[in-house]
């Protein structure tokens, strides 16, 4: 059996890293004793696995993670127990059974970012220069190569809603980190106020996230046995 | 302290995004307590002076948070050393040090109570004092400025630190914090005053109470100033470490750490007597935790924290009656579901069998390190670490045996009377441990790690002149070069550069002090670090000084000089230091006492206290080697513990 869980990311724990909050989650685990199943070998870890990074400093309300059971459990209740079990700012908000074939870091294909940037910033006039340029270039380094990549393909999305920045921003082939988009707009912002708000997956034409707070989920289905 | 106390964290938050693992000052971790500041509480910050990673498993820090905030007239937060990229930022904004768990001012605290485990880290307490915006120098406090006091066992030579720390607490904090509490209490605001208090403490130390006088270069005494300050100042000894099981909540970390694990620890002391270990000697004597409360704590400990390791801690954990059933009892305890592994710190060779190698194994294994610490059987008696070569190869047998593939071997170089003989001798030990593992595996190594030989105060080895830089590297050389065609053994060593700033700051008087601020000065912080460390700036401060480092590190000293930590008392007679000393250089072993005939070395006497074991008999090993028929010993002073049963 696999299990989706989508759980929040908030306060003072954004500052953890991502490899950071796959600990906690092994200890959680191990607390709630929920029977995960083990990898083989000197060191046995658990199996799980996470969706796309977020940067260390960013908040979310949509993070993922699939973790294969070694026996079925009911997900009735798992939701407040796994909170429970996890430092503050981290929070289930929901636990399913998973479709054992699509993996999160291949089926999601963009996100929605809200973005807080300096209140001097012209935001308006910084989504409709964003929207209207041709191509937005940032440079990355990659494998100690200087490349220049335009991001603009990749912003789905670019709006103001109360008073920050929202954006949706594809991650495939190659994502794109919101402090790239920053960059390429021209935002100087050292501690720019970063939250994810969703995880999106693209499916016949349709657009679903992996597991939503209350709608049916794609591939998914409550177990209440 | 101070009510209505505001946190520092919208300014910190900040400057987050700009630093290196910023999970290093968000507190929050599981066990982390929010403490309620009021003037009826006697505020605490207790301060590990390294990086947050190095300095949050430090048990003995974690144990007095949770014995301070269990009390009605005290409080405690936790505080790191801001690494350096954090330090620039903080400086830049103007945020001064402030404590992890609710991001209040270091400065708003009536104490600052350090941790001092390791030398080099010294220069890193005058940093986070300065850093509180705190006078780094004792005399320039005022009424008003916190209290900086320090423990752990650096504080057994606290003279180099005189000159910044306003009080010292010598041996286990768990009870003398209760009554530092008290003594701050009843003078709050006169500093004098809490000063000549704090000195009528069993176990603090005041160092400005006393007058230093010098002849020359020599130091002649150090005198109490007034008549109720002691001229001797004796440890603290809990005599019962079942009263007191902490830590209860240990700290889960929320970011990586070293030793990121449950630590419980099963014993404290050590009565080997292995006589360069200076944790050995001050903190005697033995005394066990109850089986039963050990396995509580262990079991309490996995399912409140979510661990999948625990580490039985002591100075030597397989002497611990019953160490097999324990380790058993964990490793095969169903609600573990055969996940939880267990290590076990200083083993000593002679204790690890195939049993135990088989037990820890099951899970994972864990990395194993022995510590023969000496080449030769020779050296071995010299430094009274009684291990026979066919317990090493029956030890690295038992490894091999049961898949480990790479064992660890510790070594100290720099001896007293050491010979290239038995310098070499370590080579040679490898080079046969090598092969007993080919045996089992092609593939099989060893790691030699040696370090130099610091002769630490209150040993038998502190009359001892430590080797200078060039021997212990010409010691280096010579085994690199034994050992360069092995395949299968790997050497690493400490550098001798930093063995010889660890004997300035333990073996030096109060005229080391301006050494240590001028290197704090010149920007010489994180010495434990070896990209950070500069022993350029160690010997341009001695010289500034006017003071030598051959004198201050590398003499033998007499028996009639007056040592500097001669004031300071780990309870062992100097008699008993002096005549072991004698003992060494004739290369003459003792037993370990839990089992024979008390030598008298004070530890116990002195205080009324006895080792508290829960076994008549030694463990393997427990003859130290030399064969000796151990049930025919004359009466020991043991107190029994109830044995629990231990079947299952």
């Amino acid at each position: 059996m696999r299990l989706r869980i989508r759980f929040t990311k908030l306060g003072k724990i954004r500052w953890t890293s991502h490899r950071d909050i796959a600990r906690m989650w092994e200890r959680a685990l191990r607390r709630t004793q929920l029977p995960a199943a083990y990898s083989e070998g000197f060191s046995p870890r658990p199996k799980i696995s996470f969706g796309l990074a977020l940067p260390t400093g960013g908040e979310s309300l949509a993070e993922y993670l699939d973790i294969d059971l070694a026996e079925p459990v009911a997900t009735a209740g798992l939701a407040e127990r796994l909170s429970t079990a996890l430092p503050g700012g981290l929070d289930v908000v929901r636990v399913a059974e998973a479709d054992s074939r699509g993996s999160l870091q291949q089926d999601v294909t963009s996100c929605s970012w809200e973005i807080g940037v300096p209140s001097s910033t012209d935001l308006a006039a910084l989504v409709d220069a964003g929207l209207a340029a041709r191509e937005l270039v940032v440079s990355r380094e990659r494998k100690g190569h200087i490349t220049e990549d335009d991001i603009r393909p990749a912003v789905k999305q670019l709006a103001v809603h109360d008073g920050r920045l929202v954006c949706e921003l594809a991650t495939q082939p190659r994502g794109v980190r919101p402090a790239e988009l920053l960059g390429a707009l021209g935002v100087v912002a050292a501690s720019a106020d970063i939250r994810r708000t969703h995880q999106w997956i693209e499916r016949d034409g349709a657009r679903w996230e992996p597991l939503p707070p209350d709608a049916p989920a794609l591939n998914a289905q409550e177990r209440a046995s | 302290m101070v009510s209505h106390m505001t946190s520092l964290w919208p300014r910190i938050e900040p400057l987050l995004a700009k630093v290196q693992k910023p999970a290093r000052y968000i507190g929050g971790e599981d066990g982390a307590q929010a403490p309620v500041h009021d003037a009826g509480k006697v505020a605490w910050l207790l301060l590990y002076p390294d990086a947050y990673e190095v300095g949050l498993p430090n048990q003995g820090l974690q144990i007095l948070y949770e014995i301070l905030n269990e009390r009605d007239d005290a409080l405690a937060e936790r505080a790191y050393a801001p690494w350096l990229d954090m330090e620039t930022e903080m400086r830049a904004a103007g945020v001064p040090l402030f404590s992890v768990d609710t991001h209040q001012p270091a400065a708003a605290f009536d104490v600052l109570a350090f941790n001092l485990s390791a030398e080099l880290v010294y220069t890193n307490l005058l940093n986070c004092v300065d850093l509180a915006g705190v006078p780094v120098r004792a005399a320039d406090r005022v009424n008003g400025s916190p209290l900086v006091i320090a423990g752990g066992h650096c504080a057994y030579n606290p003279e180099p630190l005189a000159d910044f720390v306003d009080a010292f607490a010598l041996g286990d904090g768990e009870e003398v914090v209760a009554d530092i509490t008290t003594a701050i209490a009843a003078h709050r605001g006169d500093r004098h005053a809490v000063l000549r208090a704090l000195a009528r403490v069993e176990g603090v130390y005041v160092p400005a109470l006393y007058d230093v006088t010098y002849d020359g270069r020599s130091l002649v005494a150090i005198t109490p100033k007034y008549d109720d300050v002691p001229a001797q100042v004796e440890r603290r000894t809990i005599a019962d470490l079942g009263e007191w099981p902490y830590p209860k909540q240990q700290l889960v970390p929320l970011t990586e750490v070293v030793h990121d694990r449950l630590n419980v620890e099963i014993f404290r002391g050590c009565t080997r007597g292995c006589r360069f270990c200076q944790a050995g000697m001050i903190t005697r004597p033995v005394r066990e935790r109850p089986a039963a409360q050990v396995r509580q704590m262990v079991s309490d400990g996995l399912q409140r924290t979510g661990y999948d390791e625990v580490s039985l801690t002591s100075l030597s954990s397989a002497d611990y009656s019953g160490i097999g059933d324990v380790v058993g009892g964990i490793i095969n305890d169903p609600a573990c579901s055969g996940q939880v592994s267990v290590s076990l710190p200083s083993l000593r060779v002679d204790a690890f069998t195939v049993g135990i190698a088989t037990e820890i194994q099951k899970v994972r294994r864990t990395g194993l390190t022995f510590a023969p610490e000496g080449g030769t059987w020779r050296m071995r008696q010299v430094i009274n670490k009684l291990i026979r070569e066919e317990d090493l190869y029956g030890a690295v047998e038992s490894a091999f045996s049961q898949g480990w593939r790479r064992v660890k071997l510790y070594f100290l170089i720099g001896l007293p009377t050491e010979t290239d003989e038995d310098v070499l001798g370590i080579g040679a030990l490898a080079r046969n441990c090598v092969a007993i593992g080919r045996k089992h595996n092609k593939n099989a190594s060893v790691t030699v790690s040696v370090g130099g030989f610091v002769p630490k105060p209150h040993t038998p080895f502190q009359w001892f002149g430590q080797c200078s830089v060039a021997e212990l590297q010409r010691k280096v050389n010579l085994l690199r070069d034994a050992v360069r065609k092995d395949r299968g053994v790997q050497l690493k060593w400490h550098d001798p550069k930093a063995t010889l700033v660890e004997g300035i700051a333990s073996r030096g008087d109060r005229r080391i002090g301006a050494v240590i601020e001028s290197v704090w000065r010149a920007g010489g912080t994180f010495q434990e670090w070896s990209e950070r460390f500069d022993v350029a700036r160690w010997e341009a401060a001695m010289a500034e000084h006017g003071l030598s480092i051959e004198w201050y590190v590398n003499r033998d000293r007499e028996r009639d000089e007056r040592l500097p930590w001669a004031h300071i008392s780990a309870g062992l007679h100097e008699d008993f230091l002096w005549h072991d000393w004698i003992d060494a250089l004739a290369a003459a072993g003792v037993e370990d006492c839990r089992w024979t005939p008390c030598y008298d070395c004070g530890a116990c006497t002195g205080y009324g206290i006895e080792h508290v074991v829960a076994s008549p008999v030694p463990p393997a090993g427990g003859s130290q080697g030399t064969g000796q028929d151990l049930t025919n010993g004359e009466w020991v002073p043991v107190t029994l513990l109830e044995t629990v049963s231990t079947s299952r």
